[in-house]
């Protein structure tokens, strides 16, 4: 199966978009990055340390998890619950620049319920996203401000990321499933 | 999960991991400013109960709130039971309205296994007579666990009215299945025949049984359900069993003391302990909404039959 980015191709990437992000927010100091579970939080954690070092300046870092607010739950009574798992973001949301970070971009339900669950915390001055991947086939009216790659995908195939935070390795595969 | 919450023994003990892990997530949400998720919109959750209940009651109504279900609460004193009703009849008709979850309370030991059987809701026991309260064990698991990082290898002390309390069986269940070592420690009156089959030991000796003990917790001295004489007097009883500073002072320097509520201050517990920098009696309470929020997440799921 293809891989269409590897380890330097992510980092490239996330490094052009820490650029992109100083230069269109202009300083940093309203800047808060969350990552939404499970691949987000990484993602998160590297670009606020390229802006850190960028910009000399440390940029909060949250994780948030968006379980509980998925529009899937509940709809079918097979099969046992998702995780839950903790949604951390230690610092005021209000009056932020929020840039949400997420690995794959697809139908924007996941986001839906990123900006859903974001906004119970206070009321940001904007919300920004950043994806990795964005493949396309969008079920919301949902757009990404910073993308690592399209990558055109069909249906019927997946998106794996991997990072070495989590999975030892940084990837991007397309599979057939 | 299975369809319902009866017993301690009704979870794997991957399930109590998992309730226990999926707690530490819920808690952050009474963190926040909105406390509240959306996650059981659209649910009906009837909480019937038989006895008087501040605790247990306020604070599941407040995890069904805070994951966003409808809740009603049915005050026996002000319902049809005191017109003669008996309880299955109140099942059946509360189940005509079809809720997707009914939390129960009674004074009889059973009284969840027999709505279980006729209710296709989901049922919570929250404490059936002298039986079980799965709940509060597994809050009482959460709160040991956030102290002392771990369960398993722990000595843990449970003193007072061992007869009488669901609290102390589902207790023992769940931590002698998590590897404590569990002694309990009351009047002969007090200890339930048998008990050691359950992997527990009996120290009639508070003062022995506190020795070197990680957890201490006590159990309160449940005069409405004694029937005859127990104990001699209130004061006699603490005494010789009521947790004291000096007895305090026996167990291990970081001893946390624990206690299911309502206390009888000067009964069982001193208020100098009770109020004491061990004790973690309010915190069980805080952590009592993060555990039940969980277990109704966990149990809205598909069940394994499905």
């Amino acid at each position: 199966m293809p891989v269409v980015l590897d380890a330097d191709r992510i980092s490239r990437s996330l490094t052009r978009i820490a650029h992109e992000i100083l230069e269109r927010n202009r300083g940093v100091d309203e800047l808060a990055l969350v990552g939404i579970r499970t691949r987000g939080v990484p993602l998160a954690r590297r670009l606020a340390k390229i802006i850190g070092d960028v910009s000399r300046h440390e940029v909060p870092t949250g994780a948030l998890d968006i379980t509980l607010y998925r529009d899937d739950l509940m709809r079918t009574a097979v099969g046992a619950q998702p995780l839950i798992r903790k949604t951390e973001i230690p610092f005021s949301i209000d009056d932020k620049r929020i840039l949400l970070v997420d690995d794959v971009l697809y139908t924007g339900r996941t986001i839906r319920a990123a900006l859903d669950a974001l906004i119970e915390f206070g009321r940001p001055k904007a919300i920004q996203l950043i994806v990795l991947v964005d493949r396309g086939h969008r079920e919301l009216p949902i757009k990404a401000d910073y993308v690592g790659k399209n990558i055109p995908t069909s249906l019927s195939q997946s998106v794996q990321v991997r990072l070495s935070e989590i999975d030892g390795r940084d990837e991007v595969e397309i599979q057939e499933s | 999960m299975k369809k319902d919450l009866l017993s301690i023994d009704d979870l794997t003990t991957e399930e109590i991991h998992l309730v226990l892990d999926t707690a530490e997530a819920m808690r952050e949400i009474g963190q926040r400013p909105i406390k509240k998720v959306p996650t059981l919109r659209g649910k009906t959750i009837v909480n019937l109960f038989y006895e008087p209940s501040t605790r247990t009651r306020t604070s599941f109504e407040i995890a069904e709130k805070r994951l966003s279900a409808d809740t009603l609460n049915i005050a026996v004193a002000a319902s049809s039971v005191l017109k003669g009703e008996t309880l299955v009849d109140t099942a059946l008709n509360i189940e005509a309205m079809a809720p997707d979850m009914i939390v129960v309370r009674h004074a009889s030991s059973g009284a969840g296994h027999l709505l279980s059987r006729i209710c296709r809701s989901r049922v919570i026991n929250a404490g059936d007579g002298m039986h079980e309260h799965p709940t509060q064990a597994l809050l009482d698991a959460f709160t040991i666990r956030e102290h002392k990082q771990r369960i398993a290898g722990l000595k843990v002390t449970i003193v007072g009215d061992l007869l009488h309390s669901r609290v102390l069986r589902s207790n023992v269940l769940l931590l002698t299945r998590l590897g404590a070592e569990v002694c309990v420690s009351g009047p002969p009156t007090f200890v339930p025949a048998g008990i050691e089959r359950f992997g527990v030991r009996v120290s009639p000796r508070v003062d022995e049984a506190v020795e070197g003990a990680d957890v201490i917790m006590m159990l309160r001295i449940q005069q409405e359900r004694m029937q005859g004489a127990f104990i001699p007097s209130l004061r006699e009883y603490f005494t010789t069993f009521g947790m004291t500073p000096a007895r305090v002072a026996r167990a291990k320097p970081d001893v946390i003391i624990m206690h299911p509520g309502p206390m009888n201050r000067g009964v069982e517990i001193a208020s100098e302990v009770a109020d004491g920098p061990y004790s973690v009696i309010l915190e069980q309470v805080a952590n009592g909404v993060a555990v039940r929020m969980a277990v109704l997440y966990l149990l809205a799921g598909g069940t394994e039959a499905d």
